[in-house]
Order: structure tokens, then sequence, then C-alpha cells
């Protein structure tokens, strides 16, 4: 528990270790294609001094009503209104959350369900707002979480990569120029022209990544979506985010699995009930994890 | 403030994306498509007309474009304001995951309907020169109850679509709603017919019946301002109700994330 609430980043050491530990989370893949001179990196990232911070979350609340019954009609509201039964149950789904995170880090955030990752992960988007506490974030954020979920159905998918591509902010221009990029990716070839509906899960997923992938977003968010499509495009998709992080994109990656973190996060923090209990180097905070749910992660 | 005016920038292709989809699904595989924009008023004002003429339609005014004039207006408020109801709701999966600004979703809503409330008037000067009505200078003022009842119409459509994240009744209240604004509208017939006291009352509380008879005064050459009680009430009504849109669903738009 001594390090609750320590705020990865903040400890000189932590990004000491980030740079001896390059070549270590480095993505097998692209040690091979030897993309990056690892130690050349090292002795220039120690001499610089410490990246600004990105992302800053300062005691951080978030507080959910439960209703024992959900009421969403006027009737029900009335009626409980009169008979004064409009209990809430209150509960804190993040509580006194401190975290700040520099450009360039890549961050893990393990826990069990129902800890808070999701909760956290909204507030940086800004989704969700804090009942208290503040979070301060520089640049973009592009979320890839539930890839598709902002599709119309009844549009095709060539319409769907403007309507997604201005959700996420981008303009039409943009989007434009980018459009063959954005299709050659998805593989979808002539599937582009028929309606999102008809389109497989897969399929969806690959036209949501490609999408949200098309700008290089400053800072990046993962709920789990590394698992998505077929092998061939798991391991395009998960090429290209490596390209990405290695670019100096900020990473918040959310999972159950240690190993996954393992690989692509030199930072991680565990939540529990809505707290921080440990934060740090990847290595030692997922064999921490691993030890705190008792189960040797194999997979 | 200064957020405000960036995230519009930064989302202002999505308010246009957001309009472009709500006309584009509405008429996709429909083989007339946009054409049913024109074609309905048209018919329903052909059955209006066939219906009502002899019962409540004796008056000066040509009873076939007066018909148009109240239908085409309640509409787009109708419509409108049924579709901002829903929006936010129908969106909820996007409020959850990318952050937008949203109020983008209610208005978008209204715009798309309101731009198909200016490509259905094709059909009223279309009827207006069959039916050889005086086009007059006075035509021009139709512009103002048109921008009055947008306003209206978003300030209205503000408040039920924060509600309707609530309550999710509410859908079928405001649809018995409407009908009750739709009879106290005199859209087909008139009211001259029907002049007692009590009935005098009803329309003067009733903005969207001000709004349809300035329109009406403007399409048959009369200057709106013979009867300005009309033109002060509906846009007091209108600055009033889009004010007070604006501030509930401002100070209630964080907390959709919980309920939808």
């Amino acid at each position: 528990m001594e390090e609750t609430n320590k705020g990865i980043p903040t400890d000189e050491p932590v990004v000491e270790t980030n740079a001896n530990t390059v070549p270590a989370d480095v993505n097998p893949e692209l040690q091979a294609a030897g993309e990056i001179p690892a130690p050349k990196k090292k002795k220039k990232k120690k001499k610089k001094k410490l990246p600004p911070k990105v992302i800053v979350v300062e005691n951080l609340g978030v507080r959910f009503r439960i209703q024992e019954q959900k009421v969403d009609s006027l009737k029900e509201y009335f009626v409980r209104l009169v008979k004064r039964k409009l209990n809430y149950k209150e509960f804190w789904a993040l509580k006194e959350v401190n975290l700040s995170i520099r450009k360039g880090d890549r961050v893990g955030i393990l826990g069990l369900n129902g800890a808070g990752k999701s909760t956290l992960l909204k507030c940086i988007a800004g989704v969700l707002k804090p009942t208290e506490g503040s979070v301060t974030v520089k640049g973009n954020i592009v979320p890839l979480l539930e890839l598709g979920a902002g599709f119309d159905k009844d549009y095709t998918g060539a319409e769907n990569i403007f309507f997604y591509g201005s959700m996420l902010g981008y303009p039409k221009s943009f989007i434009k120029e980018r459009f063959n990029e954005i299709v050659e990716f998805s593989e979808l070839g002539s599937f582009i022209n028929v309606p999102v509906k008809n389109y497989s899960s897969g399929m969806k997923a690959r036209l949501g990544f490609s999408i949200a992938t098309i700008v290089e977003p400053e800072i990046l968010i993962l709920d789990e979506v590394l698992s998505v499509g077929d092998a061939k495009f798991r391991k395009k998709s998960a090429k290209k985010l490596t390209k990405m992080m290695k670019k100096g994109v900020t990473v918040l990656f959310v999972s159950h699995s240690s190993s996954q973190v393992l690989e692509n996060c030199n930072k991680a923090i565990i939540l529990e009930h809505g707290h921080i209990v440990a934060s740090g180097k990847a290595e030692k905070i997922c064999a921490k994890y691993e030890e705190m749910i008792g189960i040797k992660d194999t997979d | 403030m200064k957020d405000f005016i960036y995230n519009l920038k930064k989302f202002r292709f999505l308010f246009w994306e957001l309009v472009k989809k709500d006309i584009k699904l509405k008429y996709r595989s429909s083989v007339l498509g946009v054409f049913w924009t024109l074609l309905e008023p048209l018919l329903t004002m052909i059955v209006l007309t066939l219906v009502f003429s002899n019962l409540l339609g004796k008056g000066d005014d040509n009873f076939p474009v007066y018909i148009l004039c109240g239908r085409l207006l309640y509409s787009f408020f109708s419509n409108g304001t049924k579709v901002a109801l829903k929006s936010v709701r129908k969106h909820g999966s996007m409020i959850g995951k990318v952050y937008v600004p949203k109020y983008m979703y209610p208005l978008s809503a209204v715009v798309s309907n309101y731009i198909m409330f200016i490509i259905s008037l094709v059909v009223l000067a279309g009827v207006m020169l069959f039916e050889q009505v005086k086009i007059t200078v006075y035509l021009l003022q139709a512009v103002i109850p048109m921008i009055i009842i947008l306003i209206m119409t978003m300030g209205v459509g503000l408040i039920l679509a924060t509600f309707d994240v609530f309550f999710r009744d509410l859908e079928y209240l405001w649809t018995v709603f409407l009908m009750l604004i739709m009879y106290t509208c005199a859209i087909f017939y008139k009211v001259d017919n029907l002049k007692t006291a009590a009935n005098e009352m009803i329309f003067k509380c009733n903005p969207l019946y001000s709004l349809i008879s300035m329109f009406r005064d403007a399409v048959f050459g009369r200057s709106i301002m013979d009867n300005s009680y009309n033109l002060w009430f509906s846009l007091c009504f209108s600055l009033g109700v889009f004010l007070i849109g604006v501030v509930v669903f401002w100070r209630k738009q964080d907390k959709f994330i919980l309920y939808v």
C-alpha cells in the first residue's frame, strides 16, 4: 500500500528504467524488423529532461447513485416521490485517484472486473464528469473502445468512414484525403459500399480500427481491443499500434491480463475498488498483480 | 467559453454529417426518395381539402393554400421536436465512448428537419401558382415566422431531449400533446368560423398558431404588423423557450451518460 497515489511517472527512477527496458517490452515483430536502434535511444533519453505531463489526474472521485429499482418512467417517479421511496445507494467507483502520465508513457491499467478501470478511462476521455477532483489532458485523445460502436447500421462503410471520422473530430477534407488508406487498411474491398448492418463483427471492428488510427493521436486509449478480427488482422493492427507507440504516443491500456500489459506497456497501475493500490514499472506491477489474483497468467 | 468555441469549430463537420445522415437515411430504399418531402404535404393537402373545404373552409383565403401553410409549419414543428426528443438516447452508445458536444444531437435533428421543410416549400409555391394566389411584396415577411419557428423548435427540442433521457415515457406523452397542439393550430379550419371568446383565448395561447397565422398573412399579401400580437408573442415565447432549453440541457448534460 505504500505506493498508493504516488503517481507513476513523477518518480525519476521509473523513467530511467523506462529507457533501460526498451528492448524488453518491444514487440518481438518489430524487434526483428530492427526498427528501434535501442542502445542509441538509451543514451539520448537519459540526458533528456523529463517529457511533459500529458495527463494529470488529481484527487479524482466518481460517485454513482444506484437506484435499488430503476425508475425511468414519469409515472413511477411520481408514485415513488409521493411514497417517498426514491432511495439511492451511493457508491464510489473511483476515490482519491492521483495519476500523472508523461508523454510517451505506455501505461497498463490492471484490475479485476468492477475495479474502476473503465470509469477511469471514461473520465480521461472526457465523457464522464468526475464527482470530485480534476482531470487535465493535453493533446487529442483517440479512444479505441468497442470498435464500431459508433457506426450507423444503415449507412454504408464508406459513409460511416465520414460519419465516424467526424465523430472523432477529424475534419472532412482530412478524411477525404485518407479515405483510400482507410479502405485499404480495413481490407474491406468492395464491401465498403455495403450497409454496415450486413457486416460481420470482424469487418466492423476492422473498419473501426482503421478509421480511429488514421490520425496519429497524442493519446491512445485501448480497452481490450487487441483481440479483434482474425489472426492476420490482429497481427497487422498490433504492428500498427506498436509503430504508433514507438513514435511517442501516450497509451492507456486496460486489461485483465498481465502478460498483455507486460508486452505492450512500460508502466502499470493496479486498481482495486476504485483506488490505485500499486503503480510503477510494468514488470514489478505485473508480478504483483499475478500475486494478487493468485493465478499465474499463462496466456 | 473558450472550450465551447473550440469544440464548435472542431465538431462542425460532425454537425453537418449528422444533418446529412438524417436526411439521407430517411428516404433510403424508398423509390421516390426525397420527392416524398414534396409529395407528402401535397397529398395531405388534397385529402384535407376534399374533406373539410365545404365544412370549415368558408372564407376569403384560398383553402388549399391555407391548409398547406398550416400543415407545413406544423409538420416541421412536430417532426423536429419528435426527432430531437429521441436524439440523445439514440446516440447513447456514442455518448459513453467519445467526447462530442451533446447539443449536436438535438440541434442537428432539428436542422435536418428544417432543411426538409425548406425543400417542401416548393410545393407551396407550386400550389400558389396553380391556385393563382397573388404574389406580393408581403410574401418576403414569411421569413420572420420561419426564423422564429426554428428557434422555438430548437428550444422545445432541447428540453424534450433532456427529459427524455430520464423519463422514457415522455415520447408518448409528447405525441398526445402534439395532437392537442395540432387541433388548436387551425390547420384545416378557418378561425372565423368558430369565433367565441373561449376559442379566441386558446388561439392566443398557442405560439404555433401565432406563427402559422403570421405565415398565412405573408402568403396572402397582408402585413404581419396588422396583427402584431402574433409577432411579439411568438418571438418572446420562442426566445424564452430557447433560453430555458439551453439552460436545462447545459445543466443536465453531464448526467446523460449515467442514464442512456
